[in-house]
């Protein structure tokens, strides 16, 4: 394959799909934004229980909220090693990646199922509506970032993953970054700063 | 044509101790909630919330070695959505 058929350039000189990528965060950043407007806005003004005091589980959260944390340093290593050509390291990293998105998507799956047999569901109250819709759709992103990585760990285990393909990992990092920046504010405005 | 996204990356030593002040920060945000009439709770998370998201931002995706264009792409949506959450809080009244 040509150069100018993989390289992608701009008269700017930078890549256009990397480009692209940043435009889409920018969109994703008003997707969210707008999840979260509406879940503060109507935050504390539930009618009946269960309020977000009873039911949000500090210690459970903030262990997961550590392993999404985890999982983005394990992705800057991923690229790192893709970028060195260093096939093991990547390997490595970006199953630890998956691994630990499959973890933080589990500590999800729990906490829902538990709120649910505790009484909260998506329409019980606009605490568990605006709950739901906001942190399950931060978990589809995760889903879909888990997917991504896992087709990408399954490239490398096809020796198809070089430093020729380090902007497409490297891409694929932004994504994961970013879903790890939306559960950072996520984590302190829902969980730790609770106002009914 | 010059490769503009030949920028250098953070050493694994810079990701390392990236990696070691969010978990710190993490560790001292789920303190703070613990912490009895701690007046100043919501304004001190939002600050620590926001310096964890900087560090992402900058260092592991990159924004700060990269060229600035993709710093100018990001941040105006940035502050649009912050400015979404801000008015509709308002609009509703419930600061």
């Amino acid at each position: 394959m040509s150069t100018a058929a993989t390289a992608h350039y701009t008269s700017t000189g930078l890549d256009t799909r990397k480009i692209a990528f940043w435009a889409f965060i920018g969109s994703e950043c008003l997707l969210f934004g707008s999840l979260i407007a509406t879940y503060l806005s109507y935050e504390g003004k539930s009618v009946v229980g269960p309020y977000p005091g009873e039911i949000l589980d500090i210690p459970l959260t903030s262990i997961s909220t550590f392993v999404l944390l985890m999982s983005s340093l394990a992705m800057v290593l991923a690229l790192d090693g893709v970028t060195k050509g260093d096939n093991k390291q990547a390997r490595i990293w970006l199953a630890t990646t998956v691994l630990f998105g499959a973890i933080f998507l589990g500590f999800q799956a729990y906490e829902f199922q538990h709120f649910v047999h505790n009484g909260l569901t998506l329409s019980t109250n606009l605490f568990g509506s605006t709950f739901f819709v906001l942190t399950g759709c931060h978990g589809l992103h995760v889903l879909g970032g888990v997917i991504w990585l896992s087709s990408l760990l399954i490239q490398s285990y096809r020796n198809k993953l070089g430093p020729d393909k380090a902007m497409t990992v490297e891409i694929a990092g932004l994504y994961w970054h970013f879903v790890d920046v939306v559960w950072i504010v996520i984590f302190t405005v829902v969980y730790l700063i609770q106002r009914g | 044509m010059s490769d503009q996204n030949s920028h250098e990356h953070p050493s694994v030593a810079t990701y390392l101790k990236i990696a070691v002040i969010l978990t710190v920060v993490t560790a001292v945000e789920v303190a703070l909630y613990y912490v009895p009439e701690f007046g100043l709770l919501a304004p001190t998370l939002l600050v620590l919330s926001a310096a964890k998201f900087a560090l992402v931002v900058m260092f592991y995706m990159h924004l700060k070695p990269d060229n600035k264009l993709f710093t100018n792409i990001f941040w105006p949506p940035l502050l649009l959505a912050t400015g979404v959450i801000l008015a509709l809080m308002a609009l509703l009244g419930n600061w």
